[in-house]
């Protein structure tokens, strides 16, 4: 089933600058990454979808809703976006309150919101800073409570603008395994990022964008195994992908586990 | 010369009881490039501002120790006098941002304009940082404009044509693409030749181990290491303290192969590439 039609949608924030040209991207279960060159495009396309801006040509669907018809409350229950800049999305003056923010808007009784904010917050091991400011906490922190708040609103989509910024090793993981976690529970995951091993271990398809239009679209092996497009998109291959390629192996690795395994291998026989 | 010095940094927010720098200790020699690296929390960018004065200038606190950044105490310096040496490029690069500027070109022309730089040296100051971000086209642009990775670019751009003697970046690439991610790295690496001191807080740390000299690990606001890249990323308590080694050490650590040393494990791509080449 698609989840998402993206019909030869165009955009421009200033008159003749075009920053979408007319993309056309279907997406249905699997978990997908956007990846492509700074400014390519990737956070215009998703605020698109969620209805924070209004193509000027083109229709996208969600569903069966058409975005240019509904509101944006009721796009709300179907599609939850992770801001690039958790800045632009903190409104309250306590975590807690600002975990459950949504829930409310979206007619969740409160008692209710209560519950599921705090879960959320357990999810990201946040859950002991529940009455602090939003705003005294550090960037990565605060990343992970705009993650709370969409995921705490179980949308069937849910879309994240460059998750990993300012994590360290333990919050990659965790994120990872949310991603996982919401994967298994039938939710359409969409990623925007620039960590290409994270890309290579995570997402079943990837997206590639370049100066607004989709330059390659597939498995993401398959895209990994396509050097020259991603050189032109500004991007370059998974960390293990590129020692395989200097050791001269055809094959495109994505994870360290399977290149070892496969070296573990050769060392043996 | 030494252009940072750094002995017994104890530092604790106001109204916070634990010490978010303990003990820290650290030089480095002028043109040196040194990677910062620890979990989240750990004390880098609170070092960090250390560095420039805003701790304890600004952020005021308990401090003991001293923090000497090319012959100047910062403790018994200005803010404004410690810039004149030393420029940071934020974590956040929207804090970075003055917020009263109507163009690109005007946000890294203020901080030029405030040294007192002529108006021609600037703008040829201006177009080269610019040009060296891949942002030229956008000087025109109004900085809330910018995707997220063009506005940490100009950030960059600002505290690079100030050309400060001393430069500290707290994840300068966060938002940046693969490419432009090299990029900065082969820049900052190109100004540490020319004898700008880089101090560089980084969780790539598979770029860290190519570029930097040296690697300061933080953790809990201590100095767990300081030391070069292949002797920090063959350690066995990385995991332990919330870092995970270069992919390529993981490799080749998990296939027990050591670097020609025979103590460390390689850390970057050459490195294991010839290690592993024979099993080709
Ligand atoms: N509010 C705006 N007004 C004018 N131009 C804008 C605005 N927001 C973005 N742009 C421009 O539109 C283009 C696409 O921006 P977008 O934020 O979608 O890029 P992106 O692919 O998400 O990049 P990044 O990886 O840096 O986040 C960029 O060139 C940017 O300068
Ligand atoms: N303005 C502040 N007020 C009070 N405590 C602070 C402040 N900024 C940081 N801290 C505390 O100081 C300690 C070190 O934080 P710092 O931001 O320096 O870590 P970091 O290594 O830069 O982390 P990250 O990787 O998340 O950026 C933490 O315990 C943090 O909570
Ligand atoms: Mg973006
Ligand atoms: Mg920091």
């Amino acid at each position: 089933m698609e989840l998402i039609r993206v019909e030869e949608v165009s955009f421009a924030y200033l008159p003749g600058k075009l920053v979408l040209d007319r993309v056309t991207l279907r997406f249905d279960h699997r978990s997908t990454a956007i990846i492509g060159q700074n400014g390519a495009g990737k956070t215009t396309l998703v605020k698109l979808m969620k209805g924070l801006l209004k193509p000027f040509d083109g229709e996208i669907l969600i569903g069966d809703l058409s975005v240019k018809k509904v509101t944006a409350a009721s796009l709300a229950k179907r599609i939850g976006l992770v801001f690039q800049n958790p800045n632009d999305q903190i409104f309250k003056g306590n975590v807690l309150e600002e975990v459950m923010f949504g829930l409310l808007n979206i007619g969740v009784e409160r008692e209710e919101a209560r519950v599921r904010a705090i879960r959320a917050l357990e999810m990201v091991e946040l859950e002991g800073k529940r009455d602090m400011n939003p705003h005294d906490l550090s960037l990565s922190q605060k990343k992970l409570v705009s993650i709370a708040a969409v995921v705490a609103m179980d949308p069937e989509i849910i879309i994240f603008d460059e998750p990993t910024i300012a994590q360290d090793h333990a919050g990659k993981e965790r994120i990872k395994e949310i991603i996982r976690y919401l994967d298994e529970k039938g939710k359409m995951v969409m990623t925007i990022i620039h960590d290409m091993d994270f890309v290579a271990e995570c997402f079943e398809r990837t997206v590639v964008m370049n100066r607004g239009r989709v330059l390659l679209d597939g498995p993401t092996r398959e895209v990994f195994s396509r050097e020259e497009v991603l050189k032109e998109a500004y991007l370059e291959l998974p960390t293990v992908a590129q020692l395989s390629k200097r050791l001269g192996l055809s094959e495109t690795f994505l994870t360290p586990k399977e290149f070892i395994a496969h070296l573990e291998g050769r060392i043996k026989g | 010369m030494k252009k940072v010095m750094v002995e017994h940094l104890k530092y604790r927010y106001p109204g916070t009881e634990k010490l978010a720098l303990d003990d820290v200790s650290f030089e480095v020699e002028e043109g040196e490039l040194i990677g910062i690296v620890g979990r989240n929390l750990s004390g880098k960018s609170t070092l960090a501002q250390a560095i420039v004065g805003l701790v304890p200038h600004f952020y005021r606190g308990a401090y003991g120790g001293k923090v000497i950044v090319d012959g100047i105490e910062v403790l018994h310096s200005t803010v404004s006098d410690i810039s004149r040496k030393a420029g940071i490029v934020f974590q956040n690069p929207f804090t970075q941002v003055t917020g009263s500027k109507l163009t690109v070109y005007e946000e890294v022309a203020f901080g030029l304009e405030n040294l007192g730089v002529p108006r021609s040296e600037m703008m040829e100051r201006i177009d080269e940082a610019l040009t060296l971000l891949g942002i030229y086209d956008f000087r025109h642009a109004n900085p809330f404009d910018l995707s997220g990775g063009q506005m940490q670019r100009m950030a960059i751009a600002s505290i690079i044509a100030m050309r400060p003697e001393v430069i500290i970046l707290d994840e300068p690439t966060s938002q940046l693409d693969p490419q432009g991610t090299e990029e900065v790295f082969l820049a900052v690496q190109r100004l540490s030749r020319e004898g700008m001191t880089v101090l560089l807080i980084e969780h790539k740390l598979e770029k860290v181990a190519r570029y930097a000299d040296k690697v300061l690990w933080l953790d809990e606001g201590k100095v767990m290491a300081y030391d070069s890249p292949s002797k920090v990323f063959s350690r066995d308590d990385l995991e332990e303290h919330g870092l995970a080694a270069p992919i390529y050490t993981q490799i080749c650590k998990a296939l027990k192969l050591k670097s020609p040393d025979g103590e460390t494990y390689p850390v970057t791509l050459e490195g294991a590439y010839e290690v592993l080449k024979r099993w080709n």
